[in-house]
């Protein structure tokens, strides 16, 4: 029988080979489109510059920080039950971004180029681990969300402090800028900073699909299922917290892709939670260098940063967003 | 499979919910748990799942302690069926009944044909394989009822735990429920319900255990657990246990002053 509502019926084999060929498409054309349009406009060493100091740092950022972003939001959701979900949630931006924004307070980094990201590092660990210990080893999923919030809240005082102490104008401006968030003018030694983290991170995250699909029943069910409950809230606040924790350190705060694109793909994940992590690791990534190639191409006109461009997009999404959910819950 | 609980206590936000209770079900048999509001019956059945540990006594299934078995083992084992019929995502009515298959499924494997199987047995069983493409958001509570139960099903244990598993269901379902778990018993496995309806725990389980208040009151037999004084002091109603062409039938005639 055919189902009344409309549900795309994609084979999973087609939906993850549609998201990957998307993916090295949007990575090709992330190394292939500069300013200028098509191509690398210079010779020589000039263009092999061009290519492994500007071009491949933003490319590969792109996709390891949007895959990062899209798959950490999948994960949460699904942990949480909850599709309004996302990374920012559990508290680890706020930690990466009060980290760097110390990191131009205490003018480190003036003194070393990566004591921006170094500083994101360890605020996002630090902050992890306040959260970790505020949730609590047996809470459940409203610990875990107010534990966030309250880690989140304090980032966010102790950032204004800091903006309000900034010793000269050029300081807050530099520490506004870079929580806007940007993967222009990063060098692949910050790449290589954020990397493995960021991998290992993601690698947390996939091996919980299983008991994310359980958790579709509830957790009383999910554990007579054989899932282990305490350890699937590890690996998803830990495996977020590394991915977006070291990609935000390097990027600034990014938001919304955590949160579209589950949405945008759990119809063609068939609502199971385990299915749309990966899809969404994808998904996150076109999104992102998809979102950052268009801001190459508005650059003669206006000098935008990704987590401006994301959140214009974000925003509206959600209201769309707020509306359905409104419709759906009408009587 | 033979699930034995000695000297049960527990406590629940500083309420004693469990005070000292013994509980025995045998394989090839169903039994009934019941009790008013409140008495522990969930309680218990969590306990028996594993998902409860409780502050006093042992759980043991076949002889061997509940800690002592591996989750995965258990799971292929002992299937629970929650009384809330929570699904949290639009997913469709096989693959929440393919959950049940998740205890067998090595990590990364995916549908086997046995699986398949399993799958379409319980979705029949539970006559939701028209339904099995709808998502189970979109159905009547009723029918939900009967994908989980399925689910449950899929998991082929040999001891099913379910939980008011017939609230919701229309009488033909109810039979449909009740005659497939008397099948269950009947090859042998265990069958534990927890129940609110006495003419169905009369008609259907071979053995009864009244609860109030966190101990088991009576544990029998139906004609020697439904008896007017015990249906009174539990209940506090004054009850008819009669048989009606040949089917038992428990009926609530009034309450007691």
């Amino acid at each position: 029988m055919k189902a009344p509502s409309a549900r795309p019926d994609v084979k999973p084999v087609r939906l993850f080979a549609a998201l990957g060929l998307a993916a090295a498409a949007a990575f090709a054309l992330s190394l292939a489109v500069g300013p200028a349009g098509l191509g690398i406009a210079a010779q020589g060493e000039a263009r092999a510059l061009i290519f492994t100091e500007i071009r491949l740092p933003r490319a590969l950022l792109g996709a390891l920080v949007g895959g990062a972003l899209g798959l950490s939001g999948a994960a949460l959701q699904g942990y949480l039950r909850n599709p309004l979900a996302e990374p920012s949630l559990v508290g680890v931006s706020g930690g990466a971004a009060l980290g760097a924004v110390m990191a131009i307070h205490l003018g480190l980094s003036q003194v070393l180029a990566l004591a921006l990201p170094i500083g994101g590092l360890a605020g996002a660990a630090v902050a992890m681990l306040v959260v970790v210990a505020l949730a609590g080893a047996h809470g459940g999923p409203v610990t875990l969300i107010l534990a966030g919030l309250a880690v989140s809240s304090i980032a966010t005082a102790l950032i204004s402090l800091a903006l309000n102490l900034a010793q000269n104008p050029f300081a807050s401006v530099e520490m506004v800028f870079w929580m806007m968030g940007a993967l222009a003018d990063r060098s692949l030694t910050q790449v290589w900073l954020a990397a493995p983290l960021i991998v290992a991170g993601i690698a947390l995250l996939l091996t919980v699909g299983r008991a994310l699909d359980a958790l579709t029943l509830g957790e009383d069910a999910a554990r007579s299922l054989g899932i282990n409950i305490q350890r699937t809230r590890l690996a998803v606040v830990a495996g977020t917290a590394l991915s977006v924790g070291a990609a935000t350190a390097v990027t600034g705060i990014i938001g919304f892709v955590g949160l579209i694109v589950p949405h945008v793909l759990r119809p063609f994940a068939h609502h199971r939670p385990g299915l749309l992590l990966p899809a969404s690791l994808l998904g996150g990534a076109v999104m992102l260098l998809i979102a950052d190639v268009g801001l190459r191409l508005l650059q003669p006109w206006m000098e935008l940063r990704i987590g401006v461009l994301t959140a214009l997009i974000g925003a509206p999404f959600f209201v769309w967003l707020v509306l359905r959910t409104r419709s759906e819950l009408a009587p | 499979m033979r699930i034995e609980a000695l000297g049960l206590h527990l406590s629940l936000r500083s309420r004693a919910v469990l005070c000292g209770l013994d509980f025995v079900a045998h394989a090839g048999e169903m039994t009934a748990v019941i009790g008013p509001n409140g008495a522990g019956k969930t309680t218990l059945l969590r306990v028996l799942a594993g998902l409860l540990t409780p502050a006093g006594g042992t759980v043991s299934l076949d002889g061997r302690r509940i800690a002592d078995w591996q989750p995965q083992e258990l799971a292929r084992a002992l299937a629970y069926l929650p009384q809330e019929r929570i699904v949290h995502w639009a997913l469709s009515a096989r693959a929440v009944v393919a959950l049940g298959r998740l205890p067998y499924q090595p990590l990364g494997a995916g549908v086997s044909a046995a699986d398949r199987e399993a799958i379409s047995a319980a979705l029949a069983a539970m006559d939701v394989a028209h339904l099995a493409d709808r998502p189970v958001l979109e159905m009547s509570g009723g029918e939900r009822a009967r994908v989980l139960v399925a689910r449950a099903l899929a998991q082929e244990p040999a001891a099913l735990l379910a939980d008011e598993p017939a609230a919701g269901l229309d009488p033909a379902h109810q039979l449909t429920l009740f005659r497939h778990f008397t099948k269950l018993a009947s090859v042998g496995r265990t069958v534990v319900v927890a129940l609110h309806d006495l003419s169905l725990a009369a008609r259907f389980c071979h053995r009864i255990v009244l609860m109030q208040a966190g101990r088991a009151v009576a544990a029998g037999t139906p004609e020697d657990v439904l008896r007017v004084e015990h249906l009174a002091a539990v209940y506090g109603i004054k009850g008819r246990y009669a048989t009606l062409d040949g089917v038992p039938v428990v009926l609530a005639t009034d309450l007691l002053p």
